[in-house]
């Protein structure tokens, strides 16, 4: 297999700063190529639990302005979505709808747990709450805060883009 | 407690045979599930619609999904401690919540606010109404197709969470009000941020009303919608908006003033009919009012102290602990036991941005309550959904859901 | 009118069956036996006098280990006279069940519902008394005063593990 140099390798390694990368094997130059098209548009789920759910209205909304990362539509079904952003806290009577909307999206998808009450179970350590989201589904990237700020959202939103650059297509899960 | 992957609870036609009409035994209509993700149920609500053609004949609200145990934990915390778990209910308006509470409990304990503290919540807790309806502004356009307004609405959402930041170090779980007062004055610069805001806002609410109030479809999807009769409303305990809505006047803040409300000038708007418009109009005006109390309380802000003086319910300051034992000890105590009222029951309510929020302590005499009970409007209100919506169309559903302005975090706690 | 002619109102018609007057922080109290609770709640709204046509909020304490051990409160409102009221039943552990109230205002329906799910209490003549918070096959009220909050341990370096391995989804 002979070098293969993506055009767009340049277009987007200005972004990053990787300017000039030079890619190998075929294989490399297509998870290259399909991980900068999960990250460049990536559909969240539109699902809010809590108070963090507000934040995250936040982030979409004019000030925080999501969109600058390819990420303003907002998928009501599971179906049509990448991204979970668990935001607030799971009660034991939500977590099965929890897991039964995972089931439901289709591969590859990530998970973010967005506050302390989705990551940890926060403040509540009580009967009700399930003690981070984790319990029932797995996590990619844990935001804390309560809530976090809609830049900490953004931050693990990059986090996840960034892990995601540095995965490879077949996640094994 | 182990959790029972992808069981979500379902219902039987038996089980709620007493809920829907006979029609939907025969088969004759159609019970659709709408939620708990929903993108306009505004939250994790459920709700198990019987449908007829397109015409709603009955609901049947599904509650709990985001029941948090808040009573329960606050059993186990002294009366401080309380406070932050207070925000977390109503998580639109925690300066209402923190004002409940901390009013309930200096009932309880007798003590005394001074003017200053008293003029700083309540600018506040307006300032917290006004963010507070921005939300449901912007979410109900939404529902109802409008995107740019909820755009709007939370560009000046944000002003408002900077003036809260300013004083309290927090976007929306301020915990700011203390027992006796406030947890610090206010900052420098705190009044120059509101007046700004004072200047900017009223242009702004113009605004949204021009969007809207002459937009034929909102108009068409909001006028004779989701009406409630003042006598339903009243027999069904809705308060706040949605009870005003229907022309019914309480207001806890005029009858029953509060936290010096009686020194300022303002006016409770009603609506006639009862229907949405009534109650996005009634929101509309408040939000007005609302800057007309700020601009008085920022007039008159009196100087003084930001906390009472009173040592059984307020640490020691700072600057003592330097050269004062007591202090020392004293500030000990008062952080690991608390303190502790006399043993009785107290139930206080405020004017939240969705109705009466009450909350009933009973105290043992010990520094932990016995029990502490949120009256959260949100649940009474959504009560009387199905009221609201019987005969409606079911598109309709989401623009009524919207104007009764549900937290779910309230309505499970 | 003024809190003191409801009272005086309720003791003449009710006499016996009012067991007690409280006063505390400016607000009253009425205890009252549960066979007149309903009777009690129909002349409060009705009675001219009275006139408490709004049910503010209705919750349930746990005296526990006191006894009697359960109360449930009524706070009214009257929005014609401006006036607040507390109505109180006690209640014996053996036997938790109070009449309802959902006949006299309708609001009391999930309130009842409430008080049912978290603290066991039954109401009779309830039109739908099934759980309303927690899910519908959930053991226990966890609002009394005898069950635990169920705290889990916190994660710190020395039990990283145990926790980890009851969360099976945890990854690196
Ligand atoms: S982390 Fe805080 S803000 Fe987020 S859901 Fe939990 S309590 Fe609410």
């Amino acid at each position: 297999m002979g070098a293969v140099k993506e055009p767009m390798a340049v277009m987007a390694g200005q972004k990053t700063g990787e300017m000039g990368v030079a890619l190998t094997t075929l294989e490399e130059a297509l998870e290259w190529v399909a991980a900068w098209g999960r990250t460049r548009a990536m559909w969240p789920l539109l699902f809010g639990l809590a108070c963090c759910a507000i934040e995250m209205m936040a982030t979409q909304a004019s000030h925080y302005d999501l969109s600058r990362f390819g990420m303003e539509i907002m998928r009501a079904s599971p179906r049509q979505a990448d991204l979970m952003i668990v935001a607030g806290r799971v009660s034991r009577k939500m977590a099965p709808v929890v897991r039964r909307l995972y089931d439901q999206m289709t591969e590859p998808k990530w998970v973010i747990a967005m506050g302390d009450c989705a990551s940890t179970g926060g403040v509540f350590n009580n009967y009700a709450i399930v003690q981070g989201v984790d319990e029932i589904i797995p996590v990619d990237v844990y935001v804390s805060g309560c809530p976090p700020r809609p830049e900490g959202l953004i931050e693990g939103i990059l986090l996840l883009h960034e892990k995601i650059r540095r995965g490879q297509i077949r996640l094994s899960r | 407690m182990a959790i029972r992957e992808g069981e979500v609870q379902e219902f039987t036609l038996e089980q709620l045979k007493h809920l829907v009409s006979e029609r939907a035994l025969r088969g004759e209509t159609i019970l659709l599930n709408m939620g708990p993700q929903h993108p306009s149920t505004h939250g994790v609500l459920r709700l198990l619609v019987e449908l007829d053609g397109e015409t709603i004949v009955s609901i049947v609200p599904d509650i709990g999904y985001l029941h948090t145990g808040i009573e329960k934990h606050c059993e186990s915390k002294t009366y401080t401690k309380i406070i932050p778990l207070t925000d977390r209910i109503d998580y639109l308006s925690p300066m209402s919540n923190n004002l409940a509470y901390v009013m309930a409990v200096e009932k309880l304990m007798g003590v005394e606010v001074p003017l200053r503290a008293q003029y700083i919540r309540v600018i506040l807790t307006e300032l917290q109404r006004i963010a507070s309806h921005l939300v449901w502004l912007g979410t109900h356009a939404l529902d109802i197709a409008a995107m740019s307004v909820f755009l709007y609405c939370f560009r000046e959402r944000e002003m408002i969470l900077d003036i809260f930041e300013m004083v309290s170090g927090q976007r929306m779980m301020v915990s700011y009000f203390r027992v006796g007062g406030l947890w610090r004055d206010v900052p420098e610069g705190f009044e120059d941020a509101v007046r700004a805001f004072l200047k900017l806002m009223p242009s702004r609410i113009n605004e949204y009303e021009r969007l809207l109030k002459r937009n034929p479809l909102w108009l068409r999807r909001t006028k004779g919608v989701g009406v409630i009769s003042p006598e339903d409303a009243i027999a069904w305990g809705v308060t706040g908006p949605s009870l005003r809505g229907s022309g019914v006047n309480y207001d806890v803040r005029k009858a029953q003033p509060y936290s010096s409300y009686d020194h300022f000038e303002f006016d409770v708007p009603l609506g006639e009919n009862g229907d949405v418009y009534d109650r996005f109009m009634v929101r509309i005006e408040e939000m007005r009012q609302s800057l007309r109390i700020i601009d008085q309380a920022l007039r008159r802000l009196p100087k003084g102290p930001y906390i009472t003086p009173d040592r059984k319910v307020t640490p020691p300051p700072k600057e003592e602990l330097a050269w004062s034992m007591e202090a020392l000890i004293h500030h000990f105590k008062f952080w690991t036991e608390g303190f502790s009222p006399p043993p009785g029951e107290v139930y206080h309510a405020v004017e939240s941005p969705r109705g009466e929020f009450g909350v009933y302590i009973n105290s043992d005499g010990s520094p932990k309550p016995r029990r502490v009970h949120f009256r959260a409007p949100s649940f009474v209100n959504l009560q009387a959904l199905p009221i609201m919506a019987k005969g409606c169309l079911v598109a309709d559903l989401v623009a009524i859901i919207g104007s009764i302005d549900i937290v779910l975090g309230e309505i499970d706690r | 009118m003024s809190i003191q002619e409801v009272v005086e109102a309720v003791r003449a018609r009710f006499g016996e069956a009012l067991q007690e007057v409280i006063e505390f922080r400016g607000e009253t109290t009425l205890v009252v036996r549960r066979e007149s609770l309903v009777e009690l709640c129909r002349f409060l709204r009705d009675a001219p006098a009275c006139r408490f046509n709004f049910l503010s909020d209705l919750c349930a304490v746990d005296y526990w280990p006191d006894r009697p051990r359960f109360a449930v409160n009524y706070h009214l409102y009257s929005l014609p006279h401006n006036l607040r009221l507390r109505v109180k039943v006690f209640l014996e552990e053996e036997d938790p069940v109070v009449p309802t109230v959902t006949g006299i205002w309708p609001t009391a329906n999930w309130h009842e519902r409430e008080v049912y799910d978290l603290f066991g209490i039954r109401f009779e003549g309830h039109p739908d008394l099934r759980r309303i918070l927690l899910p519908e096959d959930w053991e226990g009220h966890p609002l009394r005063r005898d069950h635990p909050l169920v705290v889990e341990p916190v994660q710190f370096s020395f039990n990283w593990r145990e926790i980890d391995s009851r969360k099976p989804y945890v990854k690196e």
